[in-house]
This record gives structure tokens, C-alpha cells and sequence, in this order.
């Protein structure tokens, strides 16, 4: 079956790409696996100067999931454009690069910088890192600010702008609508919900930062609802993100509104989870009656209209 | 290359309060050379656990590899409950682990705390077959907790402290740092952060530390696990403990 996705800047062969976060710049995957097999690979968020994080302890488990608060650790954009995409120079999958930043001007400084370079297909805004004081979420909570920087990204990036929405917003509908409307090309979503972890024995939070985020399966029900209103009112493409672990889940998603689905915390447990669900993606799409990729996307909703004016 | 495999467990028996010793075979149990090397072991059903646990390599004897961990919460619990038979997803050996392939006719102390202690006992074997002295220094938390003492006993002296000293001496590991010959050469540590920080501050000889932290992917590419250089002029700054660790040259990493 075919499973190609033309996404804004990104062909992708098949709709499976890692999560930005869970995959650092490719190069441990690429030990298990040809990351040619992916439909693209999505590098960990690059901010203007290197940043060393948080404290440890950064992650903790919790009952299906985990809360993590890495804080944006990045060797800085520099150094990322010359080590680090250099070594994506021997794969041909799309690059999906992540970029971060404390201000408006430090992401315009790193979004041009990579939109410039020849291995980067599309930029993936990121105003929804819950774990770090400046910038990231702030920007991704007030759809006026994330409106203005998106506007200002859009502005001197060669490649298109995907935004990655936070899910810990009141209305993100509006978000979604009010990053449209300031020229994005496309939406990812969802980053991490907020969450913590106390140790019984000390009393205290078990991460460093105190809160984290929550990501794995636990959150896959608010990923798919979030998709599914989004989709529906917005014309731009969505890459469906949250706890996705089977083949089952990705169907969900596309079902959703996504057009692609991003796998981001089940590359721990299983390091080979993305190749994995690339292959068993046919025989699932043709157990449910599919004969493209493209029928099922967004049919959750399509479905609802096709009922409401059949009665 | 993927070493990820589902390996047999031959063994699954408790040694000491919470403690077990679990032996396990498989395709890349050959590969499993160098002590100071973790598996990355996934626990529970399904997508019950998200984390796999790094458990440190305890020995490897005739194709057989051993691990020792503790009961610390519900993902080690249900590895505690896995039957002779039963198999596990291993992902490993990762990371680096003791540089000891140069080390001939040394006298080498061993120190190490609790879960710590492990992977010394694979350590000190090899260092015994090739031609040195060892002498270890182990410390749990009370009797009930020491394993694996007359296995070091083999290997060499061994000097137990317990903190509430129910066997052994009372006291810190540390306490006994003062009372070692004066020809020991180089020390190899394992075990809590301010353990590892009060050895290396005791020691004047060179040594070697690793490091236990809470991590993520365990394949280096999360940055859960991170720590510090002590060079502010190192390029990176800091280094990743399950990719280029667990093991780190004493003074090399902020404790």
C-alpha cells in the first residue's frame, strides 16, 4: 500500500516520524536501524547558545507514562548545523528541526539559521516546552504572543513553519487558529502536560524542577480529542503526537485529522517501535477496509457530517 | 548493530533483604566483556512501564550473565516475580564500562555501596585473572542487606561496613579508606552520589567512579541521565552516564 504524505516542505514515504525530544539528532537510532525507513526525522529543539538543562533527576515513571523535565539541554545551533545535520547529510528522509528559544529574537536567530540550511526541510516552532523559566510555554499559552512569533519566524525562514502546540492551554482551538492565521504551514500537537511526582520517603517532588512532563500512553485519550478538534478547524495539516506505542494508536490518530503521527516517549521501551509501526501500518489499514492512507484521515469527523445530513 | 534480545531467565532468587540475583543467557552474552556495563531490562506488561531499568552486570560466567537488583517499586517487584523459564527484554551491554584491559600486577581496592557493589564482583574477578591484588570494601545498610561477601572473600581481602553496624564495621566505607596499604594503586568505586563523592575526596591515588542515575532511553539520546564536567574549558560540558558513562574517571564529572 502507499503510504506516502505530502506535507508542507516534507515528502514524507510513510506517515511514522520520531517526536521531537525522544530521538536526539537521529544519530543512536540510526545504531538500530536505516533512518531512511522513517517518513522523517524530527531533531531535538536547538536554542541560539548551548544550554545545559535541568537537574537531575529528570525523569520519573508514573502509571502508564512518564514526566520528564530535560530543560532544552542542546549543544546550541551552531554546533547542531555543524555536527549534527552534517551526520543527517548521509540520509535522505526529511528533517523536521526543532527550535527553541528564551525570546522572540533568539528563536528568529535560530529558525534562520536553519531554515537556511540545504538538510532541513521544515521548521517545528516550539512554544510548548513546559520545563524551562523563559520562553517555551509562555509563548504557547497566549495565542497573541504565539500569533506574533509565529508572524516573526514565518518572516526569515526558508522552509515551512510547523507550530507545536501545548496542550496545557484553556481553548486550544484558538491557538491553533490563531498560529493559522499568522502563517503556519502546518500544527504539531501535543507536547507534554504538566504534571508531578512526590517521593513518599522524602516528601518531596522526585524531578529536580519540581514539575514535568507528562507524556506515554496515559496521555493519548487528551492528544486524540485535542487532534480531533483541532483538525476539524483548522485547513492546515496537523502531526499527530502523545502516547502513541502500536500500530492501533496511529490509526486513532489519523482517524483523528493528523496526517502524519509522531512517536515520542514508546522509542525507550522499544528503540525499533518506529520501523515496527511502518511495517504493520498496511495490513492494519487494509484490516479496517482502507485502501489508501488517505482515506482514513480525518474520517472521525468527515463521519459526522456524512450522518448529520443523512438524517 | 541492535543488541536487543529476549534472553532466558535460569534464575531469579532473593540473596539478602529485597535483593535478587538474577541469572539470564542469551545471543549476546558474549558481548558482555567489559565490566561496569548495564542491561536495560524492560519490565512490566504492555505499556504498563514506560522506563526500562538499567541494571548493572554482576558476572558473566559460561554464557551466563548475572544481575542484582532491588526491589525498589512496582516495575522491580514485577521483575521479582518472573519465573525460571520465563524470558525478559534485554537491550545491552550499553554503555562504557572499566577501562582495565592494561592492568597488570596492581594492587586495586574495590569500594562499594549497596546496589553499587554488583558490579565489582565482575570487576574484581577479571582483575584477579589477570594478575593483580584486590581488596574490597563493601557497605549496606545492615545485615540483612549484605550479599555477596564470601564471593569477594574469594577474590581477596574484604572489609564489610554496615551503618548501624549489625556485621562488619560500623560506619562508612570511607571510615576504612585510611586503614588500606600503602601500595594500593588504583581504586574502582560504585554506588550513591555522596559515597562516590566522600571516596574521591579520600583518595589521593587515581580511580575510577560509576555513576547510578534515573534514566530515560539509556541509549544516549534523551539526556535524562546527564552530569557535569569539572573542566569548564571541556567542549561539551557534560557527559551522558548511559552512553558515555556509567563509568568516569574520578574528577571528571561534578558529584
Amino acid at each position: 500500500m502507499d503510504l506516502r504524505v505530502s506535507l508542507p516542505g516534507l515528502e514524507l514515504k510513510n506517515p511514522i516520524l520520531p517526536a521531537s525530544g525522544c530521538f536526539g539528532f537521529g544519530r543512536e537510532f540510526s545504531e538500530f536501524y536505516d533512518l531512511n525507513e522513517l517518513g522523517a526525522i524530527t531533531i531535538k529543539a536547538a536554542t541560539g547558545e548551548g544550554r545545559y538543562g535541568n537537574p537531575t533527576p529528570r525523569v520519573a515513571e508514573t502509571s502508564g507514562g512518564m514526566l520528564n523535565a530535560i530543560g532544552l539541554q542542546n549543544p546550541g545551533v551552531k554546533r547542531i548545523i555543524e555536527e549534527e545535520l552534517k551526520f543527517l547529510e548521509q540520509y535522505d528522509t526529511p528533517v523536521l528541526a526543532n527550535v527553541a528559544g528564551s525570546t522572540e529574537e533568539e528563536y528568529v536567530e535560530v529558525a534562520r539559521a536553519l531554515g537556511a540550511h540545504h538538510r532541513v526541510n521544515a521548521l517545528e516552532l516550539n512554544i510548548s516546552c513546559p520545563n524551562v523559566k523563559e520562553g517555551g510555554i509562555q509563548f504557547g499559552t497566549d495565542p497573541t504572543l504565539a500569533a506574533s512569533l509565529t508572524r516573526a519566524v514565518k518572516s526569515v525562514s526558508e522552509v515551512p513553519v510547523y507550530v507545536k502546540l501545548s496542550p496545557n492551554t484553556g481553548d486550544i482551538v484558538e491557538m491553533a487558529k490563531a498560529v493559522e492565521e499568522a502563517g503556519a504551514d502546518g500544527l504539531s500537537m501535543i507536547n507534554t502536560l504538566v504534571g508531578m511526582k512526590l517521593d513518599l520517603a522524602t516528601g518531596r517532588p522526585i524531578l529536580a524542577n519540581g514539575t514535568g512532563g507528562l507524556s506515554g500512553p496515559s496521555i493519548k485519550p487528551v492528544a486524540i480529542r485535542m487532534v480531533y478538534q483541532v483538525s476539524q478547524a483548522v485547513s492546515i495539516p496537523v502531526i499527530g503526537m502523545g502516547g502513541v506505542t502500536c500500530v492501533e494508536d496511529v490509526l486513532e490518530f489519523l482517524l483523528a485529522g493528523a496526517s502524519a503521527v509522531a512517536v515520542g516517549t514508546a522509542n525507550f521501551q522499544n528503540p525499533m517501535i518506529c520501523p515496527e509501526l511502518i511495517e504493520q501500518l498496511p495490513d492494519l489499514l487494509e484490516s479496517y477496509g482502507y485502501d489508501s492512507i488517505h482515506a482514513c484521515i480525518g474520517r472521525s469527523f468527515r463521519h459526522e457530517e456524512t450522518s448529520l445530513s443523512g438524517t | 548493530m541492535l543488541k536487543k534480545d529476549d534472553m532466558h531467565i535460569l534464575q531469579n532468587k532473593m540473596i539478602a533483604d529485597n535483593t535478587f540475583e538474577m541469572k539470564l543467557t542469551g545471543r549476546f552474552v558474549n558481548l558482555m566483556k567489559q565490566p561496569g556495563q548495564f542491561l536495560h531490562i524492560k519490565v512490566g506488561d504492555g505499556t504498563s512501564h514506560v522506563l526500562r531499568r538499567p541494571l548493572s552486570i554482576a558476572n558473566v560466567d559460561h554464557h551466563i550473565v548475572t544481575v542484582i537488583y532491588k526491589i525498589v517499586g512496582k516495575g522491580t517487584k514485577w521483575l521479582s516475580e518472573r519465573k525460571i523459564g520465563e524470558t525478559v527484554d534485554v537491550i545491552g551491554p550499553r554503555g562504557r564500562g572499566f577501562p582495565i584491559e592494561e592492568i597488570r600486577n596492581e594492587h586495586i581496592v574495590l569500594i562499594g555501596g549497596g546496589v553499587g557493589v554488583p558490579p565489582l564482583y565482575y570487576l574484581g574477578r577479571k582483575l584477579v585473572q589477570q594478575g593483580n591484588t584486590v581488596t574490597s570494601i563493601l557497605g549496606f545498610q545492615g545485615r540483612d542487606g549484605v550479599f555477596y561477601e564470601d564471593a569477594f572473600r574469594q577474590l581477596g581481602e574484604t572489609l564489610i561496613t554496615t551503618d548501624d553496624g549489625s556485621h562488619g564495621y560500623k560506619g562508612r566505607v570511607t571510615d576504612l579508606i585510611g586503614e588500606l596499604d600503602q601500595d594500593v594503586t588504583q581504586y574502582f568505586s560504585c554506588g550513591p552520589k555522596p559515597m562516590l563523592k566522600g571516596v574521591s575526596e579520600t583518595f589521593t591515588i587515581p580511580g575510577f567512579i560509576s555513576l547510578e542515575e534515573r534514566m530515560g532511553c539509556g541509549v544516549g539520546a534523551c539526556f535524562a541521565c546527564v552530569c557535569e564536567t569539572t573542566d569548564p574549558e571541556d567542549s561539551k560540558g557534560y557527559r551522558k552516564i548511559c552512553q558515555d558513562g556509567p563509568v568516569f574517571r574520578a574528577g571528571e564529572v561534578v558529584l
